[in-house]
C-alpha cells in the first residue's frame, strides 16, 4: 500500500526558539533511517513552513497521512520517535501529545487570506508556493491587464492600508499611476515596532513571495520599475527568507528585467532598518533609506507625489501588499464582501495579554472585540475577570468590557478612542492597573519620539512624569485635568502619527477608568494592587500557619516570626517585591 | 497665482507659497522658532499654527501650501492656548539664566516667553544636562538650551555643504551633535551660529562683551571680491561681533574670515600709513633668535610717511623705471581683496597710463 506522507514542522521565529529545527532534524534523520520512502511509501517527507498563529504551542507538528491532517503541540526532538513510529510507520495518532478543540477552535473561527498559504507551505521554496497558485496573479497582472485594470479592481475591493492609517490603497495606486516620472518607487513597509506585534513577521518569514508577488503587481498597476522592502533588521529570519525568496525570483525571472517574459521589468532590494520605532512611519521609512536620519517629513506633498528621493512613491505595508494577489485571483467583489461596507476583506490581529489563546488570528472586518477575545482567544487566563482590550500598539486605546461589542474596523474603533494601527490587541484583566498600563505605553512612545517637534519630544516625556508622580503616590489636585490638557495638545499639535497618537493610552483610559487615576491621587492607592510604592504587604495572623515559606523568600530579611506561629512583615524593610505573596500557600498575605 | 484669505485680508501670492509666506507678505505675525526662509520646510517647533475653515484640526502654516480660496485664522483663543502651551513645554526644559545668557534681549524663545508672559511652569521636570567641550576658538555650544529647531543643521548641510552636525539620540535626550558626540571640528562658518535662535551657540569672540547699546556700522567685507554685506556692532569703539543682513547681497551668509577674521583691526602690528624703505634690502636676514628684536630691527629699515609722499615717490621711480627700461619691464599684480571698481580702475591705470599689458590678478585662477 502506497501512502502519501508529509510532515510539516513549524519554523517560524516562535518555532525555531523552541526547537523546531531539531525536531525537523530528527524526523528527517528517522526518514533516512527507517529507509521509509523504500518500504511502505513512495513519498514520505518532512519539511519546514513558517507561523501559524499559535505560537504559544509551539514547537507545532503536522503529520499528514493521505490528506488527514494531525496536529500535535509543545514537541521536542525526544519525543519525535514515538510519533514517528507509532503514527507515521502504524498509523496509530499520539492522543496525549495532539494539539486538541482548542487548537481547532482557534483556527476554525478565522478567515484566512492573508496567512492561508502561512504554516502550510515552505518559505524557503519558491515551488512550493507556485504549487499552492503562487505567482498566478502577477502573471496574469504582467501579461494580461492593463495599469488601470489593476487599480480598479483594488479600489472595487475597498482594501485599506493595513499599517494602521487605513488610507484606501486603490487611490493610493491610482495617484501613483497618475503621476508621470522617469523614475518611480514601490516600497514594502516591513519595519512592524509595537510591542508585541508580530503579524507582517510572520508573513514574511511564512510566505514571503505573497508580498513580493503584491510588490510586483503594484509595480505593473503604478508603473514602477524599482522596489524595496524595508524590513528592521530585529527581523533576521525574515530578512533571510525575503533574500532567499527574491534570488529565487530572479532565477525564474519574475524579478528582473522583462519579468514573465513582457517588456516590463521591476526590480526589488531589501533595506534593513536600523531599530527606531519612528521608521514605521513613512516619510522617516524613506529618509532612512535615502541614508538621512529617520525624521518624519512635513506632508507638503504626498508620497505617490514627492517620495523616496523625490520621486513618485508608493507605500504599502506588508499584510497590505500579501491580500493582493487574492484580490487578483478571486475579484474585487469576494474580498470586499468578506468586511464592511467601508473596508474590505480581512486583518491580522496579534492577540496577546491575559487571554487563553495568544498568537495570530485573521479575521474579516466588522467582527466584534468579543468574538475574537472570547470565540478565538478562548477568554481570560485563568478564568479572572476581562477588564479592557489595548488595540493598535503602543499608541491605541484600551477599550473596556461595555464596549466589548464594538465592531472591529477602522472607524469604530476610532470612535471608541483607539486605533486599528497595525493590529497589536493585547487583553488585561482585573489585575491590570490601567493608570500603570498606561504609563507603560508613554515610557515607550516617549523613547521613540524622534525629537523633531516640541509636543511630542517634550509633551509626551512630562505626561510620564505625571503618571509617574501619580502612580508613586505623588499625584496633586488638577494633575488628571493636565494630562487630558497635555494629551489632547500633543494629540493635536504634532507632526506625525507617531505623537498625534501616543495620548491615546492615557487620554482613552482617562476616559473609562479615570476613578483608577482618581483612588491613586486622592486615596494614595492602587486599586488593582499593582504599584509598588501604593501597596503594602500584611500576613493575616489567623490564616498563618508559620511555616516561613515567605520569610525563606523574602529577599530584604524583612518578615520575622518563629515556626508555627503566625510571622509578621516589618513594613519599614519591605522591598515590596511581592515573593511572600506568591510564595504563601494558605493565601495569608493580604495585598492591598 | 493664488488668492487666499488671511485673517479676512485678501491677499495672491505665487504658486508653491505657504500660507506663512503669504501671512508674511501680509505683515502678520505668526510666531515661529524653526522657520528660515532660506532653509527647507522643517515644521518642528509647532508655533505656526493656523486654522484653515474646514480643516478639522490645525495645520502648521510653515508646511502648508497656500491654495486659491482658502480662509485662514492665525489667531484664535485656541491656537493661542495650543502656542502658549508648547512654549511652556520648550521652557520645561531650558535653562532660566537669561541673566547671564549671551542671547538675552536678542533671543526669539524669550521674547515668545515675554509676549505670552510665561514665567511659572506647569510642566516642571527632567531637564537635559551636558557637558561643554569646545576647544575651538569660535563657538560655544551649550546644548541645554538648544531647542532642537534644527536651523544649524540644515544651514550647514543646504547652504554650507558641510553636513559637519546632525541630531543623535531620541526623544528628550535628542541631541544636535558632531559625529560619535566628538568636538566640533569643522570649517568654523559660523552660519549655525548666525540662525540660532537662542543662547545655545554663541560666537566665543564675543563672549562677554556686551548685549545691548551697539553702534552698528553697515560695511562692506574686506577679506574678497564677493563683497558681502557686513554689520560691525561697535561698543567704546570696539569692533565687537560681526552680523549681516540676510536682505543683502549675500542673504546673510558668511564665512569663517567674514564672521570672526576681525581681530586683525586693533593688531598692534596693523599697518596703518605708507612705509618707504630706507636702508638695502640685503641684511634683512640679522642674526637673532628673538623674533621681536627681529622685527624691530627691519623695522627700522624703513619710514613712515604720508600718503602724498608715498605716491609721488612711487610715481617718480614708475616714471624712471619706465623712461630707462620701456613700459614693459613694468608689470601690475593686483587682489582678489580689492573690489570689482578698484580691480578695473588697476588694470586700466597699468593699460592706459604705465602703457604695458602686464596686469594679472591672484585669483585669476
Amino acid at each position: 500500500m502506497e501512502k502519501n506522507i508529509i510532515i510539516k514542522v513549524c519554523m517560524g521565529t516562535g518555532g525555531v526558539a523552541s526547537g523546531g529545527e531539531e525536531v525537523l532534524a530528527k524526523f528527517r534523520e528517522m526518514i533516512t533511517e527507517s529507509n521509509l520512502n523504500a518500504k511502505i511509501s513512495s513519498n514520505c517527507h518532512a519539511q519546514k513552513v513558517g507561523c501559524r498563529g499559535f505560537c504559544s504551542k509551539d514547537v507545532l507538528v503536522d503529520v499528514i497521512v493521505d490528506d488527514v491532517k494531525t496536529t500535535y503541540k509543545h514537541i521536542k526532538p525526544d519525543m519525535v520517535e514515538r510519533i514517528f513510529n507509532e503514527h507515521v510507520i502504524n498509523g496509530v495518532p499520539v492522543n496525549e501529545w495532539l494539539a486538541g478543540p482548542e487548537y481547532n477552535n482557534f483556527h476554525d473561527k478565522q478567515t484566512k487570506v492573508v496567512l492561508s498559504h502561512c504554516g502550510d507551505i515552505d518559505p524557503e521554496d519558491i515551488d512550493s508556493y507556485i504549487a499552492v497558485g503562487g505567482y498566478n496573479a502577477a502573471k496574469k497582472a504582467v501579461l494580461e491587464m492593463a495599469p488601470e485594470e489593476i487599480v480598479n479592481i483594488i479600489k472595487n475591493s475597498n482594501l485599506r492600508g493595513r499599517g494602521g492609517a487605513g488610507f484606501p490603497t486603490g487611490l493610493k495606486w491610482e495617484l501613483g499611476l497618475r503621476i508621470k516620472s522617469d523614475v518611480k518607487y514601490v516600497i514594502c513597509n516591513g519595519d512592524e515596532g509595537d510591542p508585541g506585534a508580530f503579524m507582517d513577521r510572520s508573513v514574511m518569514e511564512g510566505d514571503p513571495h505573497s508580498v513580493i508577488e503584491g510588490m510586483i503587481i503594484c509595480a505593473k498597476a503604478t508603473q514602477s520599475n524599482s522596489g524595496y522592502i524595508y524590513v528592521r533588521a530585529e527581523y533576521p529570519l525574515a530578512v533571510k527568507r525575503l533574500q532567499m525568496a527574491i534570488e529565487q525570483c530572479l532565477m525564474k525571472n519574475f524579478l528582473g528585467n522583462n519579468i514573465f517574459g513582457s517588456d516590463f521589468s521591476f526590480d526589488l532590494k531589501i533595506f534593513q532598518g536600523a531599530g527606531a520605532f519612528v521608521c514605521g512611519e513613512a516619510t522617516a521609512l524613506m529618509r532612512s533609506i535615502e541614508g538621512k536620519r529617520g525624521m518624519p517629513s512635513p506632508k507638503l506633498w504626498r508620497s505617490a507625489e514627492r517620495g523616496l528621493w523625490d520621486k513618485p512613491t508608493v507605500l504599502n505595508n506588508v499584510e497590505t501588499f500579501a491580500n493582493v494577489p487574492k484580490i487578483i485571483l478571486n475579484g474585487a467583489n469576494w474580498y470586499r464582501k468578506l468586511g464592511t461596507e467601508r473596508s474590505g476583506g480581512t486583518k491580522v490581529f496579534s492577540l496577546s495579554g491575559k487571554v487563553r489563546n495568544t498568537g495570530l488570528v485573521e479575521v474579516p472586518l466588522g467582527i466584534s472585540l468579543r468574538e475574537i477575545i472570547y470565540d478565538i482567544g478562548g477568554g481570560i487566563e485563568g478564568g479572572k475577570n476581562f477588564k479592557a482590550v489595548q488595540t493598535g500598539g503602543p499608541s491605541g486605546g484600551c477599550i473596556p468590557a461595555e464596549l466589548l461589542d464594538t465592531e472591529v474596523d477602522y472607524e469604530s474603533l476610532a470612535r471608541a478612542g483607539s486605533i486599528m494601527g497595525s493590529g497589536g490587541m493585547v487583553v488585561l484583566d482585573e489585575n491590570t492597573c490601567m493608570v500603570n498600563t498606561a504609563k507603560f505605553f508613554l515610557e515607550f512612545t516617549q523613547a521613540e519620539s524622534c525629537g523633531k517637534c516640541t509636543p511630542c519630544r517634550i509633551g509626551t516625556k512630562r505626561m510620564l512624569e505625571i503618571l509617574e508622580r501619580i502612580t508613586s503616590g505623588k499625584g496633586k489636585d488638577g494633575d488628571i485635568e493636565l494630562l487630558e490638557e497635555l494629551g489632547n495638545h500633543i494629540r493635536a499639535t504634532s507632526l506625525c502619527g507617531l505623537g498625534m497618537t501616543a495620548a491615546n493610552p492615557v487620554l482613552s483610559t482617562l476616559k473609562y477608568f479615570r476613578d483608577e487615576y482618581i483612588a491613586h491621587i486622592k486615596e494614595k492607592r492602587c486599586p488593582a494592587a499593582v504599584c509598588r510604592d501604593l501597596i503594602t504587604f500584611t500576613i493575616i495572623e489567623e490564616l498563618c500557619k508559620g511555616c516561613g515559606s515567605c520569610k525563606r523568600v523574602c529577599p530584604a530579611d524583612a518578615i520575622r516570626g518563629t515556626r508555627k506561629s503566625p510571622h509578621r512583615i516589618d513594613k519599614e524593610l519591605c522591598i515590596k517585591c511581592g515573593s511572600c505573596f506568591d510564595a504563601c500557600k494558605f493565601k495569608a498575605i493580604l495585598k492591598v | 497665482m493664488v488668492t487666499l484669505k488671511i485673517d479676512g485680508k485678501k491677499v495672491t501670492v505665487r504658486k508653491l507659497s505657504t500660507i506663512l509666506d503669504a501671512a508674511r507678505k501680509l505683515d502678520i505675525p505668526i510666531p515661529t522658532l524653526c522657520h528660515h526662509p532660506e532653509l527647507s520646510p522643517y515644521g518642528g517647533c509647532r508655533l505656526c499654527l493656523v486654522e484653515i475653515k474646514g480643516s478639522p484640526k490645525p495645520v502648521a502654516s510653515c508646511t502648508t501650501f497656500a491654495k486659491d480660496g482658502m480662509e485662514v485664522i492665525t489667531t484664535s483663543p485656541h491656537l493661542e492656548k495650543l502656542r502658549r502651551t508648547t512654549l511652556e513645554l520648550l521652557l520645561s526644559d531650558h535653562p532660566n539664566d537669561c541673566m547671564v545668557c549671551e542671547r538675552a534681549g536678542d533671543c526669539k524663545l524669550q521674547e515668545l516667553a515675554y509676549f505670552y508672559g510665561i514665567r511659572e511652569n506647569r510642566f516642571a521636570g527632567e531637564k537635559r544636562s551636558y557637558k561643554k567641550i569646545d576647544n575651538n576658538p569660535f563657538i560655544n555650544r551649550d546644548m541645554e538650551k538648544c531647542i532642537l529647531c534644527g536651523q544649524c543643521v540644515r544651514v550647514c548641510e543646504e547652504i554650507q555643504g558641510v553636513g559637519a552636525i546632525d541630531f543623535a539620540y531620541r526623544g528628550l535626550k535628542t541631541l544636535v551633535s558632531p559625529p560619535f558626540e566628538k568636538d566640533l571640528n569643522c570649517e568654523f562658518c559660523g552660519q549655525c551660529v548666525a540662525v540660532c535662535p537662542t543662547g545655545a551657540l554663541t560666537g566665543k569672540m564675543w563672549a562677554n562683551k556686551g548685549r545691548q547699546k551697539f553702534k552698528e556700522v553697515e560695511t562692506i567685507c574686506p577679506y574678497c571680491g564677493c563683497g558681502c554685506n557686513i554689520i560691525l556692532h561697535i561698543r567704546r569703539n570696539k569692533v565687537v561681533r560681526v552680523s549681516s543682513r540676510e536682505d543683502s547681497i549675500n542673504s546673510g551668509w558668511l564665512c569663517a574670515k567674514g564672521r570672526f577674521g576681525f581681530s586683525f583691526i586693533d593688531h598692534p602690528d596693523r599697518l596703518k600709513k605708507p612705509l618707504i624703505r630706507t636702508a638695502s634690502k640685503d641684511n634683512d636676514t640679522e642674526d637673532s633668535n628673538d623674533s621681536k628684536l627681529q622685527k624691530q630691527a627691519y623695522l627700522k629699515k624703513f619710514k613712515e610717511v604720508e600718503w602724498d609722499e608715498a605716491l609721488d615717490y612711487i610715481a617718480a621711480k614708475l616714471k624712471e623705471i619706465k623712461e630707462k627700461y620701456g613700459a614693459d619691464s613694468i608689470g601690475g599684480l593686483s587682489s582678489a581683496r580689492c573690489t570689482n571698481e578698484e580691480n578695473y580702475l588697476f588694470q586700466k591705470f597699468i593699460r592706459a597710463v604705465i602703457g604695458t599689458n602686464n596686469i594679472d590678478h591672484c585669483a585669476r585662477y
